[in-house]
């Protein structure tokens, strides 16, 4: 089955770390994606920037409204995921526990939607 | 008629044993289910024709596995032909099914499901209660327990929540929920919540026995020693607490020669095993108070010093009202009955037991022992309308009647 771990934190944990903190993470990201790769689970990846860069696209009020800022003012912002693949929700569940970098905040584990 | 018979012992016996590997063979729940119901149509049909085989438990499970593969290679096909040749009487081996109630067990309590959907699924399909009895077991509407199974079934397809025992790093953490639902299907089996006998005894002998494979499979867990001590020990007197007619026998006026000594020395073992693990916790505390109870050789030999003072333990871990009422009555064994009447009316007033019917009973039971006859009457009909397992309103209406008459 394939599943998305999305990474959640508080974005400005990340933003207060020193260089070195910031190469030892990336590196550790990078043997985690080799790691996956010679498990055969690996299939997409990416960091995302700081919320502070993102736009939202608004629905519902006639036409489509264009607005600065997340979709929602959270504790714990979205900053990364992976796409795997492997048999099933305990081994993705054991992936996500291993997730470089996560002092605190969430990894959310979900199951994507047939055909993708 | 007697064929009926013949299959409704099998569904008591086999049934959720055969489930258990149905749902490992197709991976979903609902599929086992429908699977498992045809072969039970297809067993009606053709022992009525051909008679019942010598095996009956393996012509039912080989019947339901085909119609489940069967299925699974062609699920838009609702039936199936009726002249599918009835399999040989020969089996081999069974597989490994006792494996397969032990992978739904941790399934169930994948902590991926929310707490009350493990209880639920569990009581479904390893205690083969029906929505209706695990609604009434969890004071719910049937609706909203319905809803829970659908729920949780959708998210075990649709997660990918394996059908497995999980790697041993991982079982410390999901021991505690695996626990947790063996002692509530015992419970269920020990006083049935909406059932016309008091108890159910496949469930107490299921119960133990997947608590025997969870303490096999992770022997270092005084917890899962304790749990299956206190079942021991209190199924000991599962002889001795019913009547032939299904009547409850409150532990006074239990025999006490019948209760089984082998199971109560097994229990005594184990508990002691857990405690020399110094990591105590509320089932070993349970389990103690079980075993002080086993080794009364009266009721007034009964040590309730000890017994009040385990139950204020299990205050610490377990703080719920119905173990505060047990630690009342316990303190006011040890004490004086007036003590324990006037912790039942603190508990009274506080509330929140105001729909469980054994406050009152306990508290008619205590009033009948000073002798207060007419109060004791009130407090027996009052526990009259909240119970709701016959054998336990029988035993209310007794002691009723008992209080009510003779008042000379």
């Amino acid at each position: 089955m394939k599943y998305i771990l999305l990474i959640y934190g508080d974005e400005r944990i990340w933003a207060a770390m020193t260089p070195a903190e910031m190469e030892k993470i990336y590196a550790d990201h990078r043997a985690y994606g080799e790691a996956m790769g010679q498990a055969g689970a690996f299939l997409s990846s990416f960091e995302l920037k700081p919320t502070s860069t993102a736009t939202s696209v608004k629905f519902g009020t006639g036409r489509p409204r264009t607005v600065d800022g997340p979709f929602a003012e959270t504790k714990e912002q979205l900053a990364g995921y992976y796409v795997i693949e492997v048999p099933n929700l305990e081994d993705a569940i054991a992936w996500a526990e291993r997730m470089p970098g996560m002092v605190e905040g969430t990894v959310e584990v979900r199951p994507l939607a047939a055909g993708a | 008629m007697f064929l009926g018979r013949i299959v409704e012992e099998l569904v008591r016996t086999d049934g959720r044993r055969i489930l258990a590997g149905l749902i490992r063979l197709t991976g979903d729940f609902d599929a086992a289910e429908d699977a498992l119901q045809e072969a039970y149509a297809r067993a009606l049909a053709s022992w009525q024709r051909d008679g019942v085989p010598s095996t009956p438990g393996a012509w039912l499970n080989t019947v339901a596995r085909r119609v489940a593969i069967d299925r699974m290679r062609r699920p838009v096909t609702a039936e199936l032909p009726e002249d599918l040749e009835a399999p040989p009487f020969e089996f081999e081996d069974p597989p490994p099914i006792a494996d397969d109630r032990l992978r739904l067990l941790f399934t169930c309590c994948h902590p991926a499901l929310a707490p009350e959907a493990q209880s639920a699924l569990a009581l479904r399909t390893l205690g083969g209660l029906t929505t209706r009895e695990i609604a009434r077991a969890f004071v719910e509407p049937e609706a909203t327990t319905a809803q829970r199974l659908v729920r949780a079934k959708r998210k075990i397809r649709e997660a990918g929540i394996p059908y497995e025992v999980p790697p041993r790093q991982k079982l410390p953490e999901r021991i505690d929920s695996v626990l947790g639902v063996l002692y509530l299907i015992f419970n269920e089996g020990h006083t049935a919540t909406d059932a016309p006998s008091l108890i159910r005894p496949d469930l107490m002998v299921e119960a133990i026995r997947l608590a025997r494979l969870t303490v096999a499979l992770l022997p270092e867990s005084a917890e899962a020693l304790g749990l299956l001590a206190l079942m021991l020990l209190t199924d000991a007197r599962r002889e001795a607490r019913v009547t032939p007619d299904g009547d409850l026998v409150p532990l006074d006026d239990q025999d006490r020669s019948r209760w089984r000594q082998d199971q109560i020395a097994e229990g005594t073992r184990l508990l002691d095993t857990a405690m020399a693990m110094a990591s105590p916790g509320p089932y070993q505390v349970q389990a103690a108070i079980a075993a002080l109870h086993s080794s009364a050789r009266s009721p007034a030999d009964t040590d309730w010093i000890q017994i009040a003072a385990l139950y204020r333990t299990l205050m610490r871990y377990v703080p719920t009202p119905v173990v505060e009422l047990n630690s009342v009555i316990a303190f006011g064994m040890a004490t004086s009955l007036p003590a324990a009447l006037d912790g039942l009316a603190r508990l009274e007033a506080r509330g929140d037991l105001a729909r469980y019917h054994l406050l009152p009973a306990a508290k008619g039971e205590i009033l009948r022992r000073l002798g207060q006859r007419d109060a004791a009457a009130v407090a027996f009909r009052a526990a009259l309308e909240l119970a709701t397992n016959p054998a336990e309103r029988r035993h209310l209406e007794r002691r009723v009647a008992e209080v009510s008459s003779a008042t000379g």
